[in-house]
């Protein structure tokens, strides 16, 4: 690729040295300046918007995963061009300096500016509009962020996670000993695929009401009336609030069995065989050998599944949204930062609770660092 | 282990196995027959009507009109006597059939029926047609009037998503990759520092980055441009896939790299040639979970593009379907099935790739 690749000799003259030298910067220059420009006008392409969608999808996909391409292509270009000394010590950073860029653009430096956010009432960081700890304050102590911390710890990880691990590992256990254990897998592990607001859909179907003289189209009112109850619009059902979240939960639950499944059914099969048939031999029974020998060996799965599960669980928005809305008694912590930053306008209020959600997951952070320390990860 | 005790105990596994899998396969199963029943139908009676059952069918119908009663007092109709009241609850023949008044006295309907065996099978791609080509759709009752329905287009929402993930998985993939094998394969300052920082960003909440990351996008006036969603997902999702990508990368046989540099390879030359390739099963798992996450994804596509009604996904159309025709399941069931088709081919026809790639993704914050 380098067009230099001879190294400026002795047989040519200093005039042509010095044009080949001018020639080679006007290239850096010029190279990236046209690249830039090409990228550009396929951006105002893109957002002018006039050719056909299909057109405009075909241009945005080609102009994306083309553009970083050729960006990369064209920087190693130059890398290339420059003397080697200086080649080989800035290429480390063409390779990884575009990942840490973005990071530190979308991650790193965000925690800063939302905590700094969070400092400002609703009119936005400005000397005047400073109120130090109080939208703090007003986390822990509003109406609603009351609701939405006692959803998300009550019904969503003491209800909802428990139910995820539970169901998965008894479909775990089951398809094990099943020769339908593919089939039952797969279709279990199916809802993985579906969104949140798929989802949404497919439940809001099977909660369906209907007034008790028409037939009933849902499938929960539908077995509700035929047992002699009374139709409900359970999610909204506030007579038996709060305990109308568990409708929810149940949806997060029925997406989630299948992850929690496939990675106990992995670490079921790890368990030697002849552990299990020791136990048969000594008396065991299966309930035994499930929970003396099959628990125990696979436990530190169990927590590391559970742990996701609730890192999940506290963000959960989507499922909420489109259900409720956070009506009913139903708010969660994360609709309650939609609300309050984009639908309130409250960007301060909102940083809050992003802030209190990173704060939330930081024994995380601090185990996967821990974790990382122990690998052998670098020389 | 799998033939284990005798039949009561195949039962009682398989049996159990089967309740679980009909419980997680019923609510889809319900959607998905219901997006081809015809909209009144939907609405008459439940989806699962299609399967056999037995129920009141109707076999005769009169107008009331035609057969000149007196409503006032007892009637006889189709051999059985009863009053109105009485044939409006539907009175018994001594045959098993039943006779019912349907409707008000002088214009009503009068039906015979009989309670047998029967399938629900009318279905239609009508529902389909109505929410893919967001032409007003034009329905001829049986009265002669003709009903206007405003479609939804939701074949440009699927492009929209389609223009939106594969870009929001491929970049970061590159970038990624890029990153992984310099962590991997080079030598730089500040090396172990600058991974420690990705291995803390795994797990932070990308709720997080929504409020200053919209400013920047406003203040760059790229608001509502699938630019900005892709910039957004490759940021979200870039510590994972450097975190994936190094563990594998750094496992690549010493030798073989080696003994390209030796041949005169450059690092450029090496990556695309020999580490990419290598790389394979791990892009392809990464690559899918990244895939799904972007396709499936709300929040953030709610964020970036919600200023831009032209540039909606598909998430962001079906939620809003709920919310503006939350009773149209004939819309409804179509238009989330259709947000699921890309997902489940995806899934029925890259299983293993699927599998290892959601498991490897739960980590995502």
């Amino acid at each position: 690729m380098n067009l230099f690749d001879q190294r400026p000799g002795a047989d040519l003259n200093p005039g042509k040295r010095i044009a080949l030298l001018l020639l080679r910067i006007l290239l850096m220059v010029v190279m990236p300046l046209i690249a830039f420009a090409a990228l550009y006008a396929g951006f105002m392409f893109l957002r002018a918007g006039h050719a056909p969608k299909w057109v405009i999808t075909l241009a945005a996909v080609v102009w994306g995963v083309g553009g970083v391409a050729a960006l990369y292509w064209i920087f190693n270009w130059i890398l290339e061009q420059l003397p080697d000394v200086w080649g080989s010590r800035l290429l480390p950073f063409l390779f990884v300096g575009p990942a840490l860029a973005i990071l530190t653009w979308y991650l790193a430096l965000p925690v800063v500016r939302t905590f700094y956010i969070s400092l400002f009432n609703k009119n936005g960081p400005a000397p005047e509009n400073f109120v130090g700890l109080a939208n703090y304050v007003a986390v822990f102590t509003d109406r609603l962020m009351r609701e939405a911390f006692r959803n998300n710890i009550f019904f969503w990880i003491l209800i909802g996670a428990p139910l995820t691990v539970g169901f998965g590992l008894v479909v775990a256990v089951l398809a094990d000993r099943s020769r339908f254990e593919r089939s039952a897998k797969a279709l279990v592990f199916l809802p993985m695929a579906i969104s949140f607001v798929g989802a949404g859909v497919i439940w809001n179907f099977v909660y369906e009401a209907r007034p008790i003289e028409f037939p009933q189209i849902g499938l929960l009112n539908a077995v509700v009336v035929a047992l002699g109850g009374q139709p409900r619009a359970w999610p909204a059902y506030t007579e038996i609030a709060p305990f109308n979240n568990v409708f929810l939960v149940v949806i997060l639950v029925w997406l989630q069995v299948g992850f929690a499944m496939v990675i106990f059914s992995a670490a079921i099969k790890g368990i030697p065989d002849e552990l299990i048939e020791a136990a048969r031999v000594d008396g065991a029974g299966e309930m035994q050998i499930f929970f003396k020998i099959m628990l125990p060996y696979i436990g530190s799965t169990i927590i590391t599944v559970t742990t996701t599960i609730i890192i999940f669980t506290l963000k959960v928005f989507d499922v909420v949204w489109v259900m409720t809305g956070g009506q009913y008694g139903t708010e969660v912590i994360a609709t309650q930062f939609y609300r309050q930053s984009f639908v309130a306008r409250n960007a301060g209020y909102g940083s809050a609770i992003a802030i209190v959600l990173l704060v939330a997951v930081i024994p995380v952070m601090i185990y996967n660092l821990s974790q990382f320390r122990e690998q052998r990860g670098f020389k | 282990m799998k033939r284990q005790g005798g039949w009561g105990a195949f039962l009682a596994v398989n049996g159990a196995l089967f309740i679980m899998v009909l419980l997680w396969t019923l609510p889809t199963l319900g959607l998905f027959i219901s997006s081809f029943r015809p909209r009144e139908e939907i609405l008459a009676t439940g989806w699962w009507t299609v399967f056999p059952h037995k129920e009141w069918v109707t076999t005769e119908e009169m107008r009331a009109k035609d057969l000149n009663l007196d409503t006032t007092g007892e009637m006889t109709i189709a051999g059985v006597t009863g009053t109105f009241k009485e044939f409006r609850e539907g009175v018994e023949t001594e045959d098993g059939a039943r006779v019912k008044w349907i409707g008000n006295r002088r214009l009503g309907r009068i039906v015979v029926q009989e309670y047998k065996w029967t399938v629900n099978w009318n279905f239609t791609l009508q529902n389909y047609k109505e929410v893919l080509l967001g032409k007003e759709i034009e329905i001829k009752k049986p009265d002669g009037s003709v009903e206007v329905i405003p479609g939804e287009n939701f074949v440009g929402s699927f492009l929209n998503s389609v223009a939106v993930a594969i870009p929001s998985t491929v970049i970061p993939i590159l970038i990624a990759a890029f990153a992984a094998y310099g962590f991997a394969w080079m030598q730089f300052s500040g090396k172990r520092m600058f991974f420690i920082i990705i291995v803390a960003l795994l797990v932070v909440p990308l709720q997080i980055a929504l409020v200053p990351i919209l400013r920047d996008y406003a203040r760059l006036q790229i608001n509502g441009t699938f630019l900005a969603v892709w910039l957004a997902h490759t940021g979200f999702g870039l510590p994972l896939a450097v975190y994936l990508l190094f563990n594998y990368i750094s496992t690549l046989p010493r030798e073989t790299l080696e003994s390209a540099f030796i041949d005169g390879a450059s690092h450029f030359t090496v990556f695309t040639r020999l580490v990419l390739p290598l790389s394979v099963p791990v892009l392809a798992s990464f690559a899918i979970f990244q895939f799904l996450w972007v396709w499936n994804d709300y929040l953030v596509a709610l964020i970036f593009l919600g200023s831009n009604q032209e540039n909606q996904v598909l998430t962001m159309h079906l939620a809003n379907l709920v919310g503006s025709r939350g009773n149209d399941w004939h819309l409804l069931t179509a238009g989330a099935f259709v947000t699921m088709i890309l997902p489940l081919v995806i899934f029925f026809s890259l299983q293993r790739y699927f599998v290892r790639g959601l498991l490897a993704g739960s980590v995502k914050g």
